[in-house]
């Protein structure tokens, strides 16, 4: 059965998205392509257990999640050497913050335990509702909210912005790390 | 055993207590970094591969 013209233009317009996604996860373009294109090739193989009316973009988004869980054990160092790279990606930086802001905010994003960052991605950028990404993270709509809260708490401290004064023993490891990151 | 440091992280403000425009901020660099990425579109390779699938008609599996 050749694809539905529907499905296909559903499938395609998700892409952009998906990638976002997947770079934000693993931090390295090339792995984040090939995660979007296994999963591709996963829901397209298994497009019968998708319910038309349903929403696709969430749909292909817990296959990309699953699939990264999955494999992201076995690659776990490969994920930690992928922050360099991740610079390649961005063909812009948003020049309203400045160039050092923007670098901190991603190095800060990487640091995040990836359960925080993957909520705040899907709340954040990716526009899902607490629901759908509650939906997608196979979890509580509680437990999503929370770990958006700490994960927008943790950014702020790694990055020494909301008063960071007011979080106690941590001058040191704001120095080691206002000198880090190279 | 209660230390200092146990004691001053108990201290510490609870999540969810970041002002308004701390948040704001962090969610413009959230969305900044994400639409870069989404702004590229779809790469050729991923065109390509639904080109492909379709072309085989899908792989009756039945």
């Amino acid at each position: 059965m050749p694809m539905d013209e529907s499905v296909r233009k559903a499938v395609l317009g998700a892409v952009p998205s998906l990638r976002a996604f997947a770079i934000s996860l693993c931090g390295n373009v090339d792995r984040a392509d090939d995660l979007v294109q296994e999963t591709l090739l996963r829901a397209l193989a298994n497009i019968d257990s998708f319910q038309p009316g349903t929403n696709m973009s969430a749909w292909l988004f817990t296959i990309l999640r699953n699939h990264f869980r999955s494999e992201y054990r076995k690659r776990r160092r490969e994920v930690e050497d992928g922050e360099g790279r991740y610079a390649e990606t961005l063909k812009t930086q948003p020049e309203q913050y400045g160039h050092v802001e923007f670098r901190e905010f991603r190095e800060a994003l990487v640091k995040l335990p990836a359960d925080q960052r993957e909520a705040l991605v899907l709340v954040g950028a990716s526009g899902f509702s607490y629901e759908e990404a509650a939906h997608i993270c196979e979890c509580a709509v509680g437990t999503i909210k929370s770990r958006v809260n700490r994960a927008r708490t943790r950014l702020a401290e790694l990055m020494s912005i909301a008063g960071a004064d007011d979080f106690g023993p941590d001058e040191q490891t704001r120095a080691v790390m206002a000198g880090g990151g190279e | 055993m209660e230390t200092a440091e146990t004691r001053n992280r108990k201290a510490s403000p609870k999540p969810g207590k970041l002002g308004r425009e701390v948040q704001a901020r962090l969610g413009q660099q959230l969305r900044a970094m994400y639409d870069d990425v989404v702004n590229q579109g779809v790469p050729d390779r991923f065109a390509d591969l639904l080109n492909r699938i379709d072309g085989n008609g899908n792989k009756d599996k039945h």
